[in-house]
């Protein structure tokens, strides 16, 4: 039987081989990526084990008496092995059922479920806000190359790409909330079951906060790919024959810059990952971050389970879809190498 | 005859051994320019004040002098904070632990990093799958979530967040240093080396590690800056130092809800992180620029953190 079946698959990738690009990196980066949560689970799982104690006496603190500790354990099933606790754990993830609180019993899913659509929204605004204002700054760095435009994007550059999280936050706090003008709210609170875009004045410092955060990154990528490709043969060409300034950079330069860009662009969303942490604590903002902070001062196990694998998928969804762009804006990848 | 044609390419790469200083004189090239000046200088005031700092403090950092977020005074120069102690004191002594704890985790994870990476470019095969495989597990944990997740478990330790943070820097580190390495292990002398029969440990500490000195100075600083940033981060987010003890982190958090009433108590301590990392930023960034005749965009690449490794092969 597998003698059969076995040479029909070889025989047409002999003919064409590497006709699918797409598929063999999405496969192989899924398989990778699927490993690569599966070993993260199971580090997850074990940091529970080597708590003090256990997971019961920390959710208990000092309320604990041998009777309530008991209970607990066996309503989170310490009494079992921990493989059969990893499993159980585990196959509950894969169904959908996340697990229980410690500190106020409500389900992990309730708990964070609305919190998720809230961080993707500061997320996802933050991330194109930031790669288009980076790839436009970059662009026009790189065009007027060595002027007094380019010294002072680079310098603010260096400069603001150190910069902590809350330290941006509480400069533009400082300036638009506070002390300067009062024109934005310094804390994002929604009153509950409301959706964030609904108050969109609310997202205004907490936005811009991880926009100035991520900026830098895009920007100089942007600017030492665009001064690459103005260097090469084909803009010599194009300029000689006499196509327009800005023709040139948006068709000629533009698309080829923007390759080794989109690595960045896919580094800095995962950047946003950890950055929503500490902006979403500082505004207030009802999402993951702020869960997860809380959870971490509840000490809140499942909690904190939940959201870091949550992060450590999006860090692999995150980096699939980036070799994927790169793939299809790289043509000359996609071709065999023979 | 093999070994005496090693001996030859050996004694000709004899510079490896001269250059032993080499780390200093890429410094020296470095604070010369005015980008590693005005890095150096910086870095240099706020380290002073850090460290000499606690012993000029006026007052006691945790004794309640006088009203919460009494406004700066003759006595009191930055003012009071939430509980009523003098900013000032505060101020000066809430940086040493911060630079202390940067600079080891930074030791730590630039270490451990560049031996995995040197390693798995010298040995290659299974040792270098494996390894590169770890690092690309650690990577699926942000930084500061990693620090978060070790914190939850075994409460806000000290040397747990140093730990924490060393570890998170590590992989990064072996990425830059293994794609640094993989070009120096192709080299004459390294190959003469292994003909001569030098032991594995010796080759790498002799002849590879040398060369991968400007490579591991510029990783050095932009580490140091990372864990500046993630250390003071977490000490805002309550996980470092513990109250009463004074933290710029910790102080900003603190103070804001008095922003209005006497920013002093968050703005000395976040000029003062601004100032470091920035600082030190710029500092890393003239040391790449002295030490790496490379083209701008790899440069570029390497000095905003992505490492000439790129995130995917």
């Amino acid at each position: 039987m597998a003698d059969v079946t076995a040479p029909a698959p070889i025989a047409p990738a002999a003919r064409a081989p590497k006709a699918h690009p797409f598929r063999d990196v999405l496969v192989k980066r899924l398989g990778f990526g699927i490993l690569t949560l599966f070993i993260v689970s199971i580090l997850v799982f074990a940091a529970t084990q080597v708590l003090p104690g256990n997971a019961a006496s920390a959710a208990l603190q000092n309320t604990a008496t041998p009777a309530r500790l008991h209970a607990l354990e066996i309503q989170m099933h310490l009494n079992r092995s921990a493989v059969a606790q990893y499993w159980s754990w585990l196959t509950g993830l894969l169904h959908g059922n996340f697990g229980t609180s410690i500190v106020n019993n409500a389900s992990v899913s309730s708990l964070i479920g609305g919190r998720v659509l809230n961080t993707a929204v500061l997320m996802l605004l933050a991330g194109v806000i930031g790669t288009v204002i980076g790839v436009v700054l970059g662009m026009l760095a790189a065009a007027r190359r060595d002027s007094w435009f380019d010294h002072g994007l680079s310098v603010i550059a260096l400069a603001v790409t150190a910069l902590p999280e809350f330290v941006v936050a509480m400069a533009l706090v400082t300036f638009f909330a506070a002390l300067v003008w009062h024109i934005l709210p310094a804390v994002s609170v929604y009153p509950p079951g409301v959706s964030p875009w609904s108050i969109p004045s609310l997202l205004v410092l907490p936005v811009a906060t991880l926009v100035i955060v991520i900026v830098p990154y895009t920007f100089r990528m942007m600017r030492a790919a665009m001064i690459d490709a103005l260097e090469s043969d084909y803009v010599e060409m194009a300029k000689l024959k006499g196509m327009s300034r800005w023709r040139v950079l948006a068709v000629h330069a533009l698309p080829n810059a923007i390759a080794p860009t989109i690595q960045v662009i896919g580094l800095n969303f995962l950047y946003l990952a950890g950055g929503v942490v500490v902006v979403e604590y500082v505004f207030n903002y009802p999402g993951l971050g702020q869960a997860l902070v809380n959870a971490v001062s509840d000490r809140d196990i499942p909690v904190i389970q939940f959201i870091v694998l949550l992060l450590a998928a999006f860090y692999v969804v995150v980096n699939i879809a980036t070799d994927l762009i790169s793939l299809a804006a790289t043509p000359r990848r996609r071709l065999p190498r023979s | 005859m093999a070994s005496s044609a090693a001996l030859a390419v050996l004694q000709s790469a004899g510079r490896g051994r001269a250059r032993r200083r080499e780390w200093a004189a890429v410094l020296g090239r470095a604070v010369r320019t005015p980008r590693g000046a005005t890095g150096l200088s910086i870095v240099g005031i706020v380290v002073l004040i850090a460290a000499i700092g606690p012993a000029l403090t006026p007052y006691s950092s945790t004794q309640f002098v006088t009203a919460p977020f009494a406004n700066p005074s003759g006595t009191f120069l930055l003012g009071a904070d939430v509980l009523g102690r003098d900013v000032l004191s505060r101020t000066l002594d809430g940086g040493w632990v911060l630079l202390l704890m940067a600079a080891v985790a930074t030791l730590l994870g630039v270490v451990g990093g560049a031996i995995c990476g040197v390693c798995a470019a010298y040995f290659g095969g299974h040792w270098d799958t494996l390894i590169m495989r770890i690092v690309d597990i650690v990577l699926a944990f942000p930084q500061l979530v990693f620090a978060l997740l070790l914190v939850s478990v075994l409460g806000p330790k000290i040397w747990l967040i140093v730990l924490a943070v060393g570890i998170s820097h590590a992989p990064q580190v072996a990425r830059v240093t293994r794609a640094a390495a993989l070009d120096v292990c192709e080299r004459d002398f390294v190959r003469a080396a292994q003909i001569l029969g030098m032991p594995a440990r010796r080759v790498l500490r002799r002849e590879v590690l040398p060369n991968l000195t400007s490579v591991l100075m510029v990783e050095l600083g932009l580490r140091l800056t990372y864990s500046i940033l993630v250390i003071a981060g977490l000490s805002f987010l309550g996980f470092g130092l513990q109250p009463p003890a004074a933290s710029w982190g910790l102080m900003i958090n603190e103070n804001r809800i008095g922003l209005v009433a006497n920013p002093w108590g968050v703005l000395a301590p976040t000029l003062l992180i601004a100032a470091l990392t920035i600082g030190m930023n710029t500092l890393t960034d003239a040391v790449a620029r002295a030490s790496l005749g490379v083209g701008r965009q790899a440069d570029d690449a390497l000095l905003s953190g992505i490492s000439a490794a790129g995130a995917v092969q």
